[in-house]
């Protein structure tokens, strides 16, 4: 959504001149989405203890599949319903989104970082460096990762852990290649030539003088990625390969729900809509930051 | 453009050996397969006999050509947990099933996405381009698994009117074709509208206009045959997100493809049977990008390796 910077709706109505206003904010700024962010994922993360009205883990059975509270027969002690142990879906929510956030931030933290420098070095070393490492991310992009997850959960146990090393597996090859298009073209520049003539090391110009100008395409790739690290790690976890129960992710909650998808809906709905909420607002914020930063990485 | 061909050729093998040394490397790494072999009460003697019948007993190279000798004739060893079947029957026989899931999908993003694609760059702005886009951007960020749920939970169990799970008619694929093509149909639908305004701002578009072609040929013929390359190049990363989304989808709609059978081999240990599909993906993985990029090349011979450039 390319945000143009369009006049605001012009209207002769006396008094809509602020709603207008209002409207092209929110048509500038990515308004909706940061909110949603921060509702769904960031404040539950930050405030799971302070939010979450009953413990996530522990269950009262005598409170067992509970509709949500505005449906026939629930109630507001519960306000998303219980499960079939009867703990409380909103509490497991709230920590679900820490688990998200935190596995999220992990894999971009270490795939991001160790894709950076690779494609910094690739990119500025060229040579051995950069036919190696291009081959080591064709081999990446070769092999279907979800199966290689399995086999790696299979040989060293789920776990926060063993998903963070998964998913940062998947997500190196992307940073590599597109820094390493970047400093191909950057190192050319003449700003670089004038750092070295002015006695700068290799080092020196790699991260003084060609980081900065990746940094913008790092953050829009990170953001961008968000949305597929939480739809990968809700994957693995439906598949029973990601942090195992009985801690709560979203995507262990749709799997438990799955069997019961004709008596009790909320089990597995109500977790696929936080995710599709979260990464829908984050693609769109992406997508904002991609425009806002940077406007020639249309493609990415 | 034969440089070109015979560079692209050279990276896919240098990939598949990479692969080939990954898949290798990991099982040996998962312990010592005799483990899975034996029972635990083996004795030395068994372990010897079975370690030389097996050739375990022979230097890791040798191990890997040999590996790589058989890989090659599609010989990926028996399966241990099906008993009496190799991992190439296995995988055989349920690689149709996963053939059709994924096309069906294909199909069903493709003619979702280039209709809506066109249009939103023909008309941008208007209720058809923003539904499409909400749309298509809805299904990029819906959980392939959980659509599939939500999907039986409307169509099959309150509206009864496909199929819960299984293989059968063409009523069966529907929804788990769509609930694994919805995801896709965002990524063609943005480069067909992107690849679309580029090229309606052409000049041989506005000769075809001031020619007097009708406009919806103008769009539908001439625009759209050109704005075509650049959609090819996703096939290959969509057959990735495919892949993924088989093996969540096939377990949630019990369809007995490759996602199915990879996660049982995978929980049970059977190694030959893992390795010679991630081998197998891996290579088709490769040979559609291939074949994507000399198509490219092709068709946009700006593609192509300079002569002077590395």
């Amino acid at each position: 959504m390319a945000v143009a910077t369009s006049p605001a709706p012009v209207s002769r109505v006396p008094g809509a001149r602020a709603l207008g206003k209002t409207w092209t904010f929110m048509r500038r700024y990515p308004v909706v989405p940061v909110a949603v962010l921060l509702v769904v994922l960031v404040i539950p993360a930050l405030f799971a203890e302070i939010l979450a009205p009953h413990d996530p883990i522990d269950g009262d059975l005598a409170n067992r599949l509970l509709p949500p509270a505005w449906t026939d027969g629930g109630e507001w002690g519960h306000p998303l319903g219980t499960d079939r142990q009867g703990r409380d879906i909103f509490s497991r929510m709230v920590f679900g989104a820490r688990t998200a956030a935190l596995v999220s931030l992990a894999a971009l933290a270490v795939g991001g970082t160790a894709g950076t420098l690779l494609g910094l070095v690739a990119g500025y070393y060229g040579r051995w460096w950069d036919h190696v490492i291009m081959r080591l991310v064709d081999v990446n992009l070769s092999l279907p990762l979800v199966l290689l997850a399995l086999v790696l959960v299979v040989l060293f146990g789920p776990g926060a852990a063993t998903t963070v090393a998964v998913v940062t597996l998947l997500l190196w090859s992307r940073y590599a290649r597109q820094v390493r298009a970047e400093v191909l073209s950057l190192k050319e520049m003449d700003f670089v030539a004038r750092a070295r003539v002015a006695g700068a090391s290799d080092l020196r110009i790699i991260f003084r003088h060609i980081l900065p100008n990746v940094l913008n395409t790092i953050i829009v790739l990170a953001t961008l990625q968000v949305g597929n690290v939480v739809l990968l790690e809700a994957s693995l976890s439906f598949l029973g390969a990601g942090i195992p129960p009985p801690d709560p992710t979203w995507g262990v909650m749709i799997a438990e729900g799955r069997d019961f998808i004709v008596t009790s809906w909320w089990l597995s709905v109500i977790p696929g809509l936080a995710i599709m909420l979260t990464v829908l607002s984050m693609n769109l914020l992406g997508d904002w930051l991609r425009d806002y930063l940077d406007p020639r990485l249309r493609q990415l | 453009m034969q440089r070109y061909i015979v560079i692209r050729l050279f990276h896919a093998a240098l990939a598949l050996i990479g692969v080939s040394i990954i898949v290798f490397t990991l099982v040996r790494v998962a312990g010592s397969p005799l483990d899975a072999l034996l029972p635990f009460n083996a004795t030395e003697e068994d372990r010897a006999r079975v370690e030389a019948l097996w050739g375990f007993d022979r230097p890791l190279h040798e191990q890997y050509l040999r590996f790589v000798w058989n890989a090659l004739r599609l010989d990926f060893g028996d399966s241990i947990k099906f008993q009496g079947q190799t991992a190439m029957d296995l995988i055989g026989q349920a690689l149709p099933a996963s053939l059709q899931l994924a096309g069906f999908a294909l199909l069903f993003s493709v003619l979702m996405a280039v209709p809506v694609g066109v249009v939103s760059a023909v008309r941008k702005g208007s209720l058809i381009d923003m539904v499409g886009k909400t749309v298509a951007l809805l299904g990029q960020s819906l959980p392939p698994f959980w659509l599939g749920i939500v999907l039986i939970w409307v169509f099959s169990v309150n509206l009864g009117w496909l199929p819960v799970s299984g293989q059968g008619g063409f009523s069966h694929v529907v929804l788990p074709g769509i609930a694994l093509g919805w995801f896709s149909v965002a990524a063609f639908m943005r480069i067909t509208r992107s690849s679309m305004l580029n090229v309606l701002d052409t000049e041989y578009v506005k000769f075809a206009r001031i020619k007097g072609t009708p406009e919806w040929k103008v769009v539908w013929k001439h625009a759209l045959k050109n704005a075509a390359i650049p959609p090819l190049t996703l096939f290959g990363i969509v057959a990735g997100i495919m892949v993924t989304g088989v093996v969540t989808l096939e377990t949630v709609f019990a369809w007995p493809g490759i996602g199915q059978l990879a996660l049982t081999a995978v929980l049970a240990r059977d190694y030959a049977v893992v390795q010679g599909l991630v081998l197998l993906i891996s290579a088709m993985f490769i040979t559609i990008n291939l074949i994507v990029d000399v198509l490219y090349a092709y068709l946009d011979p700006r593609v192509r390796y300079g002569r002077g450039r590395g």
